[in-house]
């Protein structure tokens, strides 16, 4: 620590990359908790479903479920690999 | 009727019994019969921070399955009038809660005449913690400025708000969050959530804010709760929290580092 650090009042530290890594798990949890109870089960289906075609990971696969008024809508996300050219 | 609270985290570890412990003795200190129970079935240290393990005959478990009358189980605390102290059985049959059981021994403290029933929650989200929670009316959940800890929280919170009886019948639990072991000095250099972060991201009111302390250690260490040494940071910021649960507008303390004077600086 050298003689300037004193006047310095915020050092940019970890906490920031907690509360960001924070905010995304919670809002995925959320999502599951306030969709029906077959969403998790369903993503997991869908996953194993598209792997026998194209080999993507866990974080490829975004499944969200809204509530609307009249009627709710799940959306289905999916990024594929890049294309070999 | 009494006002049941549950003290709740999901996590371990963050202060749930040095919580319970403080909250029913300000609660008492303040002339409100308030009772104390641990649900911790299998893991009971509600007593040790309340320094009545000697005195522990019956327990929460005897009560429900009858083989003790609440009177003969209920400890009467040596350090404030009004405070009873529930323990929690050491046996390893964790069924042993049921609603029932756990229902008919808060109608029973009503009928005692009980204001409040703090109810302190084991870690987890099995049994003895959604038995805890089941019959809240308030939920005090303890979070430390930390990753899982805020994570955990946020888990409880969604119990809470639909495995409890009052979700059950369409209503809500009232949710309280109490920040707990927060240290002001590695906030500011930007090593530890800030209590700002912790509110932004769980959208709960909030109700206190305990300071890191060391008289929190030497607390359970002589099995007096916290807020009973008036000179501590950890007892003074437990007893605002008491008072703003009992309504009162406290201003928070404790959030920011302290200024050291002249001769601090130079010594330390």
């Amino acid at each position: 620590m050298g003689w300037f650090s004193y006047f310095k009042q915020e050092k940019a530290g970890s906490a920031k990359v907690a509360k960001e890594r924070l905010q995304i798990v919670i809002a995925h949890e959320r999502l599951d908790r306030n969709g029906p109870e077959y969403l998790p089960q369903l993503r997991r289906d869908i996953m194993e479903v598209i792997r026998k075609y194209v080999a993507i990971t866990d974080d490829q696969v975004n499944v969200q479920y809204e509530k609307g008024s009249d009627f709710d809508v799940l959306e289905l996300n999916i990024a594929l690999p890049d294309r070999e050219h | 009727m009494s006002r049941i609270v549950v003290v709740t985290s999901g996590k371990g570890g963050v202060g749930k019994t040095t919580t319970s412990a403080a909250f029913s003795t300000g609660l008492a200190m303040r002339g409100y019969k308030t009772a104390v129970i641990d649900f911790d079935v299998g893991l009971r240290n509600l007593d040790l921070i309340m320094g009545c393990e000697r005195r522990v005959v019956y327990d929460f478990v005897n009560v429900i399955n009858n083989e003790a009358t609440l009177n003969q189980a209920l400890i009467r605390d040596k350090h404030v009038e009004n405070l009873y102290v529930l323990p929690a059985s050491q046996t390893r049959d964790k069924d042993a809660l049921t609603p029932e059981g756990v229902g008919r021994v808060m109608d029973e403290l009503h009928e005692l005449g009980f204001d409040f029933i703090v109810c302190d929650s084991p870690a987890g989200i099995e049994r003895g913690a959604h038995m805890a929670m089941y019959y809240a009316d308030d939920a005090v959940v303890v979070t430390n400025p930390e990753v899982s800890s805020v994570r955990d929280s946020d888990r409880i919170l969604g119990l809470l708000q639909s495995k409890t009886h009052r979700a059950k019948q369409g209503e809500t639990v009232r949710e309280h969050l109490l920040i707990t072991r927060y240290s002001p000095a590695r906030v500011q250099s930007g090593e530890m959530l800030s209590m700002e972060d912790i509110l932004e991201i769980l959208a709960v009111p909030l109700i206190g804010v305990i300071p890191e302390s060391q008289s929190v250690l030497q607390a359970s260490n002589s099995g007096a709760p916290v807020i009973l040494d008036k000179a501590s940071d950890a007892g003074q910021a437990y007893d605002d929290f008491v008072r703003r649960f009992l309504g009162e507008t406290v201003p928070h303390r404790f959030l920011e580092v302290e200024k050291k004077g002249f001769f601090k600086k130079l010594f330390g």
